[in-house]
């Protein structure tokens, strides 16, 4: 199973090992760990209206979601040669300092895991249906979407290989 | 037949619900014209009309507002996708 949508915490570890078990071909994975940030609704504000987040919610469309992931690495597997992917996106309350998404990719050589572990995760962010909210000091607020977000899913549309 | 409209993040706390069952009435072929029409609902619907960069999907596969749909569908819209 490459694509989890859950809850529960994982173990990077643990992960990152199982997409090399039990094989002698994987010379690089390539992994990436997402935390919650407390200083994201600080950063908006301005410097000095510092509202930390407290918590965050994270909403998701059961069923397209999976699909969308499940298409994300199929994309990255069509531009990239690696042998495996794992993408773990968690839902539901989250504190500061928790773990949110993990984004791994195994293959011979890093070039490949390098950039396949890069570009999933840069589609995942604009392309995979979920919604964080924010809970701070002032309220709950859905975050917006980032332009920065955008750009760095754009830059993969030029040819790669 | 009856057409599944689901909604999600802020959208869905400004309806108040999280899907709505609708008859396509006749001439509602695209994702946009079906926007309109619940948009004419009225308030809170309008928030259809006025949410910046709507983003939809027709049977969980992300589209355009002039994706055609058809009784039966799925459809969804909702706010640009935040996660990661």
């Amino acid at each position: 199973m490459s694509v989890s949508v859950q809850e529960a915490d994982f173990d990077a570890g643990a992960e990152i090992a199982a997409l090399s078990a039990g094989r002698d071909d994987v010379g690089a994975v390539a992994s990436f760990v997402g935390l919650v940030r407390a200083d994201k609704q600080a950063e908006k504000v301005g410097v000095g209206e510092t509202a930390a987040v407290q918590a965050m919610t994270l909403e998701h469309y059961p069923g397209m979601t999976e699909k969308a992931l499940d298409a994300i690495v199929a994309e990255a597997r069509g531009r990239w040669d690696f042998f495996g992917a794992r993408v773990i996106h968690r839902v539901g309350k989250l504190l500061p300092g928790d773990r949110i998404v993990f984004v791994a990719v195994a293959s011979a050589h890093r070039g490949d895991a390098f950039a396949a572990c890069e570009f999933i995760m840069d589609y995942l962010k604009t392309r995979a249906p979920f919604w964080k909210k924010e809970e701070t000091p002032d309220g709950g607020r859905w975050v917006d979407a980032r332009e920065s977000d955008d750009q760095a899913a754009g830059r993969w549309q030029s040819p790669q290989k | 037949m009856e057409t599944k409209v689901l909604f999600f993040a802020g959208l869905r706390e400004a309806l108040g619900t999280g899907s709505e069952a609708v008859i396509l009435p006749a001439g509602i072929g695209t994702v946009g014209a079906l926007r309109d029409h619940l948009a004419a609902r009225g308030e809170p619907w309008s928030v259809l009309a006025t949410t910046k960069n709507l983003r939809a999907a027709v049977n969980q596969q992300m589209v355009g507002l002039e994706a055609a749909i058809k009784p039966g569908d799925e459809v969804a819209f909702f706010p640009p996708v935040t996660g990661g």
